[in-house]
């Protein structure tokens, strides 16, 4: 096992993804965060504090249920089953800039997942993907607008991203 | 994904009834229906996961809510739907239930939800068919969705079944929605009381996990649930009870019965309703009434019921 980020790190990476949201997105649209469920949802609502404080205005933040969305559905899933759970957005995504939110960014297939599901509930301006960790493996062409750190982790490892509120400490290993 | 916690896995590709699910499975599937609900609510009310999946509505009787429900169910989820029904099938020419479903099985049907009016017969189907097999009521069997969406309109509300006590009043001889809800409503912690004339109790009521009061006067003040049934005529064979005006009088749900009840009681019913035969109007449309919450929550249960068995159907390619 290795830790490629830990508590104090973890804390920086967001501070930082914060940072450069902000100073590339325009003032004249409203920005929403919107994690995938569920490390994405959790980082999701620290972003949008870090967002709110340098906006000096409340950045709304939603959890995005993605399971009736995927692509392996119909093919046996071992002792992984989805289950399905709810879509939290309290609010319009309509012309907002939407932050997609999600721990790993690997394959490209949640992010292709959670990008059909969000064209289902509005049109938003546009959407921007932030991730703490862009592990290398993708099988769809989509990348990061923001990412933490790169992983080159070998397709035989599985890189966990360990937060307080879901397993009771901040770290990123690689095992 | 996630991967730490213990999974409970969903596995069986066909509902037939809540008398076999464990509280875990009944539990497993309401929370799944959360999911589902707001589907119904967003902009695009459709989602993806039975794309390219046939359902077939194969009703031996009639129906109104629970057919309709089930198609809607299904095209939210994006399959594609055959209505079946006796009268216009070929089944007026004789063909049997089984030759009706291998037929239909062979355009490629991937589920097959069957209403019918001799129990066991989605079992029988189950037996023979490859495709999924979903209860919408058998004989005087189960009714397993019906069960479903009034355990989950008592939880959205309530928040737990565990402690709380549920009369079901009327004709439980001939209701398989009663079944169904003794079943699963006692597995999940829940005092069933059923309440209706001696002549409209099953059989057998002893070995059921319930009490029995033959007056609904003894019940009314503590109950915290109350499901009324509708009296069926269509099965009534024979005078269970002297007249209407007399059933009414001693187990209808009047104004003045529901002044001794909680003021939070909930008061259901699965439809069709015999106004002011069962209940009276007031009551079926009062503040206390959650009989059409009922329905647009069987839209939710019955979607995540579609996906389960589609999903457990999967594990078997």
């Amino acid at each position: 096992m290795k830790v490629i980020l830990s508590s104090e790190q973890i804390k920086r990476t967001l501070d930082d993804l914060a940072n450069r949201i902000i100073s590339e997105t325009s003032d004249e649209f409203d920005i929403a965060v919107i994690g995938i469920r569920s490390r994405g949802e959790i980082l999701a609502k620290r972003l949008s504090r870090r967002l709110s404080k340098k906006r000096g205005k409340d950045i709304p933040y939603g959890t995005l249920d993605i399971t009736l969305y995927r692509d392996d559905l119909n093919s046996p899933q071992g002792g992984n089953q989805p289950q399905v759970r709810t879509t939290e957005i309290g609010f319009d995504i309509d012309n907002k800039i939407i932050i997609l939110v999600d721990d790993v960014l690997y394959t490209g297939r949640s992010t292709r997942a959670a990008m059909d599901a969000l064209v289902d509930l509005g049109r938003p301006k546009a959407i921007k993907l932030a991730v703490l960790v862009d592990r290398l493996g993708r099988e769809f062409p989509i990348q990061a607008d923001y990412a933490g750190i790169k992983s080159d982790a070998a397709p035989v490892k599985s890189v966990q991203v360990n937060l307080v509120e879901s397993d009771g400490k901040d770290e990123v290993i690689v095992e | 994904m996630n991967r730490r916690s213990k999974k409970f896995k969903w596995q069986r590709k066909h509902l037939l009834g809540l008398r076999d699910l464990s509280a875990e499975e009944i539990t497993y599937i309401l929370d799944t229906a959360k999911g589902f609900e707001q589907v119904s609510k967003r902009s695009v009310k459709k989602a993806p996961p039975l794309r390219g999946k046939v359902v077939c509505n194969l009703f031996f009787e009639d129906s109104t809510r629970t057919r309709n429900s089930f198609a809607l169910a299904a095209s939210r989820l994006s399959a594609d739907i055959i209505e079946f029904t006796k009268k216009s099938s070929s089944v007026s020419k004789g063909e049997t239930l089984l030759d009706t479903a291998k037929n239909l099985e062979a355009m490629g049907i991937d589920i097959v939800v069957i209403r019918h009016s001799a129990g066991g017969a989605p079992k029988f189907l189950s037996r023979s068919i490859n495709a999924c097999v979903v209860n919408a009521g058998d004989g005087f069997c189960e009714h397993p969705t019906q069960g479903l969406l009034d355990i989950y309109t008592i939880r959205k509300i309530k928040g737990t079944l565990e402690g709380l006590k549920i009369a079901i009043v009327g004709d439980i001889a001939h209701s398989r929605v009663a079944r169904s809800n003794i079943w699963a409503m006692s597995k999940l912690g829940a005092e069933v009381i059923l309440v209706g004339p001696p002549t409209l109790m099953p059989a057998q009521v002893s070995r059921l996990p319930v009490s029995v009061s033959y007056t609904l006067d003894e019940v009314i003040e503590k109950v915290d649930v109350i499901n009324m049934l509708r009296i069926q005529f269509e099965r009534l064979g024979g005078n269970p009870f002297p007249s209407v005006r007399e059933y009414s009088h001693y187990f209808g749900l009047t104004v003045e019965r529901m002044k001794r009840a909680k003021p939070d009681i909930l008061v259901m019913h699965p439809g069709p309703i015999n106004r002011g035969l069962e209940i009276e109007s007031e009551v079926a449309d009062g503040p206390n009434s959650v009989i059409l919450e009922q329905v647009t929550n069987g839209l939710a249960v019955r979607m995540a019921v579609l996906f389960l068995v589609n999903q457990a159907a999967a594990q078997w390619k």
